[in-house]
């Protein structure tokens, strides 16, 4: 985009629709969030950046006689091109041309969040700062002078404490000021070292004719860091200032015996802690805060511990047993509208196909789902808004490693065992779509409470707990040894565990709630329709009696090469939608509660084990694929199929020589 | 005293000793396989040269002398095991015995080109044990070659003492010198404050082998073992107890 037609989008907007575009940014865990809940309320979208798996969250306004939209960018620490989240945010503000980004900025770790503060600056973009967690600032004996720091960016300051409210009427009234009228002062610049600035002048220069997206100084210094994507760029249409930027930039190391890149970002931190310096005032409290006691408590390698089994467990059980009596109530609730359906729809085909297919669909969703990842979500945004997640990273990061996992997919991984659709969607707390990944899909090997109901419920029942017990540690086995061949094949480095430690804080309720809540719409969006169309399909097969023909067809698998009875192919089938279906479902067309007397030792073992491995049940497909894609979810899905099968197998033909 | 002998002793007591820890002449003796009474001989020697602190009660432990002889001959043992199992393709069973014979012959030049010939591993085939730094004042390996490419061989010897964030203990404090690793993640661990010349606290280290907290720049950061072990500081105030 040029700046001729930008600046004529701009007149357009304020004589005509008055609408305006504002973008939150800052590092992780500073408030954008909350702030962009006061400023939005029930006006939000959450979708993905487009062809991407970073979450993309919207919402709009109206203020003064204007319409808002808002974006809250992806919390990071620096605008270069680390992560996914660095690039979409440099390019959304570059490209998009927000009319004011607001920088929220943490006052309790000034140089850090200033540092960040200054790369904005440098983007040229226009900008106000919101100069967030006041009151932390000020528990921990900081300071602030707001004049001097504006005086010092250029930048206009609004003091905030967002999970108070306080001060974000202000901070809009500002931001619509800057829009309004353009401010006669502009930010500072941040001046590296003469032999620096010397050679930034030099590419600005080559760099005079050539069209860019990013300010002209930003790219020379860019070009300076060696930054990948401007590189890429400007060696497309203007080779040769890429080569003399090399050559610059070679200078400079032999000059410092440093990488260019770490002197340039050397200095600008330099510059973020002389300015964090001038404006805050330290008289650090003589007694440690409560948090920093809680913090030294709960990364204590006996403590710590002791309080993560602790917490755990009562966050499982939590959720399981609201899951449970919300479940049964539900279902209760809704079965009870059963009657009413028959003497609508009679009961024929026409009534079958409604009852059994589409509405048992739509209840399966409502009450095996929804029971358990309401609670989830809220239990997930409640550790990560604390900080207490950072803290579990920190101690379960060691073994996670071994999977070539980072410490926090220790959570998705824990609550698997409970339902694995809200630990594949927890799975987002994972920092590169490759982490993700890897985590989804070990959280699908994790027996969920249903898989635990078959290998209780038949193993354990029939053949006693030790083999229930074996099958649990043989699942253990196969996911560590599969979480490690994953991590071997799925291509991509491995990502360290480089995270910051933030003060404990008590989260904004209001906040979670509503970051739950919209994730929750959003993933009945996606799983519902799937959930329902693969229960009306099992329904119509049933009705048209594919079931026996279906039962023939698989038979070369479930009989020839796992030794079960035929009829299994069906209710596995049936276990796609449910996984306790498949024990559910064997009973009804085997005709007997005593599997003793329809199936062998060895059945009961080969069954269970086909039925842990198999397929993530619908409602984790349908996860996985708001997650990660049709591609992805379907690759898994099959993998695990043709895995748990050739368990099976393997399975049948050792255990026959032993029972 | 042969040159060779001083040698193991200081690597056997670098090997033994996690994060600067005093070792026992027990487990020196059975570490090389010799008597106590010799052992004890001989530590006296080494103490007297001004390798290493010895005392009855209190064991033993490296001189910043010491350490560094130690971790260059380390260094070396490892760079030739990797050369002996990565390009000769001798089996990992037999690379440590004939490290342990090459390693007291190795020139220092010789040790250098190796580092380079070898693309700068980090780990070893036989234990897993880190590479030391080469003493080049260089904040990566991708520095290390271009350096070399650029024929800037005059970077400069460096004789402080360089401890890796990982042997760092809670409490103890440093500098940061260099950092070793590829661009992308040099790049991110600048961005998160840790620049050359930051000073690092270790607020807390995770038990076995788990990731170490730093407070850096007033806020506090957690970094995995894998990039803790990168990131080389100079120790500043020395630990009071
Ligand atoms: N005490 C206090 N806590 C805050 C303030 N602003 C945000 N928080 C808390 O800090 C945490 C992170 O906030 P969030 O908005 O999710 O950060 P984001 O990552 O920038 O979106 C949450 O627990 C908030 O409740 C503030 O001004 N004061
Ligand atoms: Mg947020």
């Amino acid at each position: 985009m040029t700046c001729h037609s930008c600046s004529a989008d701009k007149e357009s907007n304020q004589k005509g629709k008055r609408r305006l575009k504002i973008a939150l940014a800052g590092n992780a865990n500073v408030g954008k969030s909350v702030i962009f809940n006061h400023l939005t309320g029930l006006h939000q979208h959450i979708g993905n950046w487009p062809g991407k798996t970073v979450e993309k969250v919207e919402g709009t306004l109206q203020f003064k006689g204007y319409t808002i939209d808002i974006v809250d960018l992806p919390g990071i620490y620096s605008l270069s091109t680390y992560s996914l989240e660095e690039v979409i945010s440099r390019k959304y503000i570059a490209i998009e041309r927000p009319d004011v980004v607001i920088n929220v900025v943490d006052a309790s770790v000034l140089e850090r969040n200033l540092f960040f503060t200054l790369q904005l600056m440098e983007l040229e973009t226009p900008m106000i700062i919101a100069l967030n967690q006041m009151d932390i600032a000020k528990s921990k004996g900081i300071h602030v002078d707001i004049e001097k720091m504006e005086q010092l960016l250029g930048v206009p300051v609004v003091p905030t404490i967002a999970v108070k409210g306080v001060g974000i009427d202000k901070l809009l009234e500002k931001t619509i000021e800057i829009i309004e009228k353009t401010p006669e002062k502009k930010p500072a610049e941040v001046r590296y070292g003469e032999e620096i600035e010397e050679k930034i002048s030099l590419l600005m220069d080559a760099l005079k004719d050539v069209e860019l997206i990013y300010p002209r100084r930003y790219v020379a210094i860019k070009l300076l860091e060696g930054d990948e994507e401007i590189e890429r760029e400007i060696k497309r249409v203007a080779p040769q200032i890429a080569a003399k930027a090399k050559k610059l930039a070679a200078e400079i190391e032999k000059l410092h015996g440093h990488g260019c890149s770490t002197v340039i970002t050397s200095e600008r931190y330099e510059a973020a802690g002389c300015i964090a310096r001038a404006v805050q005032t330290l008289v650090p409290p003589i007694k440690p805060t409560l948090g920093e006691r809680l913090h030294s408590f709960t990364t204590h390698k006996v403590t710590g511990y002791l309080t993560m089994i602790f917490s755990l467990l009562l966050i499982f059980y939590g959720i399981f047993t609201f899951g449970d009596l919300t479940s049964g109530l539900l279902s209760d609730l809704l079965y009870g509208l059963e009657p009413l359906f028959r003497g609508a729809f009679g009961a024929g085909i026409a009534g079958k196909l409604v009852w059994g297919g589409v509405m048992e669909g739509l209840i399966a969703g409502i009450v095996i789902v929804l029971p358990y990842i309401i609670p989830f979500y809220f239990i997930l945004y409640f550790l990560e808004n604390s900080g207490y997640l950072s803290r579990i990273a920190f101690l379960m990061d060691n073994i996670m490693h071994k999977m070539g996992l980072h410490g926090k997919a220790f959570i998705p991984i824990m609550l698997g065992f409970g339902c694995n659709v809200p630990a594949c969607l927890g799975c987002r707390i994972m920092e590169t779509q490759r982490e993700k990944l890897l985590a989804a899909f070990v959280t699908t090997l994790v027996p969920c409470a249903a898989t635990t109901v078959i290998i209780l419920g038949l193993v354990g029942d029939y053949l006693g707990v030790h083999w229930a017990l074996a099958l649990y540690l043989f699942n253990f086995l196969i996911i560590f040894l599969l979480g490690r061949g994953a991590f071997k094949v799925v291509p991509g480095e491995p990502t360290a565990l480089i995270m910051e430690m933030h003060d404990y804080r008590w989260p904004h309720m209001k906040t979670i709630l509503k970051q739950t809540w919209f994730r929750v719409a959003e993933f009945i969006k996606i799983a519902f329709p799937l959930i329902i169309v693969g229960s009306f399909v099992l329904k119509l097969a049933e009705v048209a009696g594919l079931l026996e023909s279906i039962a023939t067809v698989l038979s070369p698998v479930t009989v020839a090469w796992l030794g079960l009875p035929a009829i299994t192919g069906v209710t596995l089938i049936f276990g796609v939608l449910r996984k306790e279906l498949a024990l559910v479902m064997l009973a009804a067309l085997l005709g007997a509660t005593n599997f003793a007397q329809v199936l062998t030792p060895v059945q009961m073992v080969v069954f269970t084990l086909v039925v842990m491995f198999y397929i993530p049940c619908v409602a984790t497909i349908a996860a996985l694929v708001k997650e990660f894609g049709w591609k992805k979810a379907l690759t898994i899905t099959l993998f695990e199929i043709a895995f748990a099968v050739f368990l099976g197998g393997v399975a049948f033909r050792l255990l026959t020589l032993f029972l | 005293m042969p040159r060779r002998n001083i040698e193991d002793y200081l690597k056997a007591i670098y090997d033994l000793s996690k994060n600067g820890q005093a070792v026992s002449t027990t487990e020196i003796a059975q570490a090389l396989r010799i008597a106590p009474a010799s052992v004890t001989e001989m530590l006296k020697k080494l103490a007297n040269k001004g390798y290493i602190t010895h005392s009855l009660y209190h064991g033993t432990t490296l001189t910043n002398e010491g350490q560094r002889l130690a971790e260059k001959i380390a260094r070396k043992h490892r760079l030739l095991e990797r050369f002996l199992h990565d390009v000769l393709r001798i089996d990992k069973e037999k690379v440590h015995s004939q490290a342990c014979e090459m390693e007291h012959s190795l020139s220092d030049e010789a040790e250098e080109s190796l580092c380079r010939f070898l693309k700068h591993p980090d780990r070893c085939p036989d234990d897993g044990k880190m590479i030391p730094p080469c003493n080049l004042q260089i904040e990566s390996c991708a520095k290390c070659i271009q350096l070399h490419e650029e024929g800037l061989e005059e970077a400069g010897k460096h004789n402080q003492k360089l401890v890796a964030i990982s042997n760092l203990k809670e409490g103890q404090c440093g500098k940061i010198a260099f950092i070793r690793g590829g661009r992308n993640i040099v790049q991110r661990l600048l961005d998160m404050g840790l620049t050359p010349g930051a000073k690092i606290c270790v607020v807390r280290v995770a038990p076995l082998g788990g990731p170490v907290e730093l407070a850096v720049r007033n806020s506090k950061l957690a970094l995995g073992k894998g990039v803790s072990s990168k990131i080389f500081v100079e120790i500043e105030s020395p630990t009071a107890d």
